[in-house]
């Protein structure tokens, strides 16, 4: 069972904010979902690789040259907020 | 439909053509469309109509999903995180058919980014279904598939993760093809669950998709999952004389709708006049595979959508908090509520103590899910089964149950984990609303799974039905 302080939580791990109307919504859904994930405890697995990738590639390599990239003004042109030629974060400490 | 289009764009005018595509957009109530690329695409189709030139697509107008990424044309994934963002370069499939000569003219509605079934999470509203328009399109391309069976575009790419391409193709009326994973380059595309994902067309006619895939499929060294190309053109109406069909046992009965059961049996019933053979075959974890799907993409989806912090591109208000705070606003007010259900659930299952009990598990079922296909086609050359179970439902049916909306895609969610190609094609109506027939094929047979479709669609009239539309 997953419960209310457990979606609090799991909304701070994943960097969202939920209003407690959210978070009520999502208990319940979430119990109902994560119910019918259980199934899966049916399937014996013992001895069974996981599947990452479902093309067998592996280690694929290219030239090491230089190539043209995205000027520093295109790179910047999308974001919100910037200051000499960089992007603006808020504050981390 | 399209070659012909072609003869007809470098006899006439690509302009007034595209002119008379934007004029019918303007006027339609399906939402189709998110942005109108009109001004670029009309100053390329002047200069067609100056000096055209050659390509496979040459002169044709293609829309792209909102989550392909488009230079100069905004790229949102139908989501509030990325209003107002351009791309400053082309995704690889944008940049091949521009190659070829087509004409990007607009992005498309979907489910914001890509998370759903019908096209109703999209933060421009629920496109509606050119058949009835009280109806989904299906979902997540809605938009790509309804744009296409409404004639508002000759032909368009969607993506497809569990389904995204075939279930609005099924719904729609149209041909939705889901390539073989790796065959078409990912670069450009925003990502939501890669080791799932794939971009394929939406067309009316096989022939456009088989052209398309001409075009798109190809490695790219910027993706490298990518493989190379086949051949689909070549050899399109060879028929199927001979080729094995497998019945699977586990996509017809409880839960499919009476009549797509029958439309699809009468499909498989004409397969085999036109030649081929069937026999029942069995892919015994079926059950297992919507489970594991959404265990899968919700734990991709996760740290996919980590990225979006509102830094680089996106709606960004207010004061600066700290860097936590701030971060966490931004996305509580960018994503909607199955974006944010998606991701917390995949932060779940990926946390201390149930990455085992839950995503470790998937990919164990999803080895056993890819077995069953392989082992099947040990004996069978394609699969057959219906694309969806049921038929189009109504706008607001299921949105708010999101278990019963992940159930609708019990029959497409398997392609994906095991990484297959598989077409929808029409075959029928339930009422009005369209039935679509998929046909699965295995790794990089993509050339046998559109001879088969053909083959059925020469031999059948329901492509050739089309909504009426205002």
């Amino acid at each position: 069972m997953i419960t209310r302080e457990d979606v609090e939580h799991i909304s701070w791990l994943a960097s969202i904010k939920i209003t407690d109307e959210e978070k009520d919504e999502f208990v319940g859904q979430f119990n109902s979902i994560l119910e019918y994930f259980h199934q899966l405890d049916e399937v014996e697995t013992e001895g069974i690789e996981p599947t990452y990738r479902v093309v067998d590639l592996a280690n694929i390599f290219r030239d090491d040259t230089t190539s043209k990239s995205l000027s520093q003004e295109e790179a910047l042109k999308n974001a919100p907020r910037r200051e000499n030629g960089y992007f603006k974060s808020p504050r981390i400490v | 439909m399209l070659a012909h289009l072609k003869e007809q764009l470098s006899a006439g005018s690509a302009e007034d053509y595209l002119q008379s595509l934007f004029e019918k957009i303007k006027k339609s109530k399906l939402n189709a469309f998110t942005t109108l690329a009109e001004e670029s695409a009309l100053a390329k189709a002047r200069e067609f109509d100056k000096k055209p030139w050659g390509g496979l697509l040459a002169g044709i107008p293609v829309a792209i999903k909102e989550c392909i990424s488009t230079k100069g044309i905004e790229t949102n994934c139908s989501s509030r995180i990325m209003r107002g963002y351009v791309p400053p370069y082309d995704a690889h499939v944008v940049e091949r058919l521009k190659s070829e000569g087509a004409i990007i003219m607009g992005k498309t509605n979907m489910d914001e980014f890509a998370m759903g079934t019908s096209t109703e999470t999209s933060a421009f509203g629920p496109t509606k279904n050119p058949w009835d328009r009280s109806c989904v399109p299906g979902g997540s391309s809605g938009g790509s598939a309804a744009c296409v069976a409404a004639a508002e575009a000759p032909c368009s790419l969607g993506s497809d993760t569990g389904g995204s391409v075939r279930c609005p193709a099924s719904f729609c009326g149209a041909v939705g093809l889901k390539p073989t994973y790796g065959l078409v380059s990912r670069f450009g595309l925003v990502a939501y669950a890669n080791s799932l994902e794939q971009i394929g067309p939406l067309t009316s006619t096989v022939e456009d998709t088989a052209l398309l895939m001409e075009v798109i499929a190809g490695h790219d060294w910027r993706d490298s999952t990518s493989a190379e190309k086949g051949s689909y053109l070549p050899g399109l109406e060879d028929g199927i004389k001979g080729l094995r069909i497998g019945i699977p046992k586990e996509y017809f009965g409880e839960g499919v709708n009476k009549e797509v059961e029958k439309a699809v049996w009468d499909a498989i019933l004409k397969l085999e006049d036109l030649g081929a053979t069937r026999r029942e075959v069995s892919l015994p974890h079926t059950k297992y595979a919507l489970a594991a799907y959404y265990v899968i993409a919700m734990s991709e989806a996760s740290s996919n959508l980590a990225r979006f912090d509102g830094l680089r591109y996106g709606p960004r208000s207010g004061e600066d908090k700290d860097w936590h705070t701030t971060y966490s606003e931004i996305r509580s007010q960018g994503f909607g509520p199955e974006v944010k259900r998606r991701i917390l659930l995949g932060t779940y299952a990926l946390s201390a103590g149930y990455y085992g009990r839950y995503y470790l598990k998937a990919l164990k079922v999803r080895t056993l899910i890819k077995e069953d296909f392989l082992k099947a086609f040990k004996d069978v050359d394609l699969l057959a089964s219906p694309t969806m179970p049921i038929p189009a439902f109504k706008i607001g049916e299921r949105i708010n149950d999101p278990l019963s909306l992940y159930m609708a895609d019990v029959f497409t969610v398997p392609i994906n984990l095991a990484g297959v190609p598989a077409v929808s094609i029409p075959c029928g109506f339930a009422g009005r609303l369209p039935i679509g027939l998929q046909l699965m094929g295995p790794h990089f047979g993509e050339a046998a799974v559109l001879r088969a479709a053909q083959a059925f669609e020469a031999a059948t009239p329901f492509h050739k039905a089309r909504p009426e539309v205002v």
